[in-house]
């Protein structure tokens, strides 16, 4: 592997973290963004929960789609194969946690089944392909860097806006502000502060 | 049957107003916060959605007795994905300029909370009928909210409403409503007066897993399972 290809691995981890954050920039996985953000140890455990499914679904769904499904003819299949894998990875991953790590399990066992329907994760296997698509340099191993870096960019997105609910619990809201608005009032401001890294990684290399 | 009319009717409105799936339930918010950047992107991913929902819920609905309860979930989702690739074709096929814009979140209808929490709480105990009304009535609601959040966003940071010049005349475009931050503050704000007129008088507290239809069946899953071990 040479410096080039280190430099454009560097910049694709980069990039997935900050200026294609998946929450702040790309709306993907909302929902455990807004849900499970509340306490900052619920927050790190699910996004490591998302990170490594992230990682596990790119490395099976990317072969699966360029050795089997497109020499085939049958790319059309795409949504159907990848969320059943998914499925079936989510359940293979709570399965072992029960087993093998009983507290994590007690943590996040009932966020487990949910991240098979976190767009998050189903969106990462598919926009890999796509940039696959415009740019043939971007193969297999940009792809699980590209996964990783989404999954870190998750987790760097749910442990700020940890941080930023926390202090929100002990402000003065009105009213009619008090819950999910004012949630997500924040995060348009912390979405505001991404915004700020946009050129940053085009300028590294 | 004595109050069948009332009830079917009652079926279809509830959705678009008293339990309107993305003010209300909180469900969707990723489509509805990213496509919403124009007023006919969000027409499209209305109808996406609502086809899928309505389908989807009619198919769970006639198959309720079959699908074995263990794993209802891989076989709900299976047969949204079947009717997500049909729309997928379809809008591929008819529209390529709407698949260009709705992008990777038409395939992620698949995992849109809306359909498979349809699925779970209405379609899979109630009769055919009913539910394709339920599916109708949360769609309808669900790109109503989808087209007001649309407007609201163009016209801010466009200038424009479904491409027609409106305020560009008058003012520069805030693009900043156009971008992520954008998204969020509008549907906060829709979120807030959606609270304020409805029953309560307040919003929901939160979103995601506590008020998703799934994590109350995905709990007491865990719970179940967690009994079975104590038992054993």
């Amino acid at each position: 592997m040479d410096a080039q290809t280190i430099k454009s691995l560097v910049a694709i981890f980069l990039a997935a973290i900050l200026t294609e954050n998946y929450i702040l920039n790309k709306f993907l996985g909302i929902c455990p963004f807004l849900g499970v953000s509340k306490k900052l140890d619920t927050a790190v455990g699910m996004s490591c929960a998302v990170t490594v499914v992230m990682v596990i679904s790119t490395a099976v769904t990317w072969p699966l789609y360029t050795y089997l499904l497109v020499p085939n003819g049958l790319g059309y299949l795409q949504t159907i194969v990848f969320i059943l894998v998914i499925a079936a990875l989510v359940q293979l991953l709570e399965t072992a946690l029960r087993k093998y790590m009983p507290p994590l399990y007690n943590a996040l066992g009932i966020y487990l089944p949910l991240i098979t329907t976190n767009c998050a994760v189903l969106g990462v296997t598919m926009l890999v392909l796509e940039k696959g698509a415009e740019d043939p340099s971007f193969g297999y191993l940009q792809s699980l860097v590209n996964a990783f870096g989404s999954g870190v960019g998750f987790l760097v997105a749910m442990v700020l806006f940890a941080g930023v609910r926390e202090r929100l619990e002990n402000c003065d809201i009105p009213e009619t502000f008090k819950g999910l608005p004012i949630t997500l009032v924040a995060a348009s401001l912390v979405a505001v502060s991404f915004l700020g890294f946009n050129g940053v990684v085009d300028n590294l290399l | 049957m004595e109050k069948k009319k009332n009830g079917l009717l009652h079926e279809f409105t509830k959705g678009i107003v008293k339990e309107n799936p993305v003010l209300r339930l909180v469900l969707g918010c990723c489509a509805t916060l990213a496509v919403t950047t124009a007023a006919s992107n969000a027409i499209g991913m209305g109808a996406a959605t609502t086809f899928v929902l309505v389908c989807s819920n009619g198919v769970i609905s006639l198959l309720r007795k079959v699908i074995p309860d263990k794993v209802r979930i891989p076989a709900f989702i299976t047969i949204v994905a079947g009717f997500v690739t049909i729309v997928q074709l379809f809008i591929q096929a008819f529209s390529p300029a709407l698949d260009d814009a709705l992008g990777v979140f038409l395939p992620l209808i698949v995992v849109n909370c809306i359909i498979l929490g349809r699925a779970e709480m209405f379609a899979s105990k109630n009769k055919v009928l009913p539910s394709l009304l339920d599916g109708l009535g949360m769609g309808v609601g669900f790109t109503a909210t989808l087209l007001a959040m649309g407007i609201i966003r163009e016209l801010l940071g466009a200038g424009t409403v479904f491409g027609i010049p409106i305020l560009s005349h008058f003012m520069e475009p805030i693009i900043i409503f156009l971008l992520p931050p954008g998204g969020f503050f509008v549907f906060g704000m829709l979120v807030a007066l959606a609270g304020k007129l409805s029953a309560e008088g307040k919003a929901p507290e939160s979103t995601g897993c506590a008020h998703c239809p799934l994590a109350a069946s995905c709990s007491k899953l865990s719970e179940k399972d967690n009994g079975k071990e104590a038992a054993r």
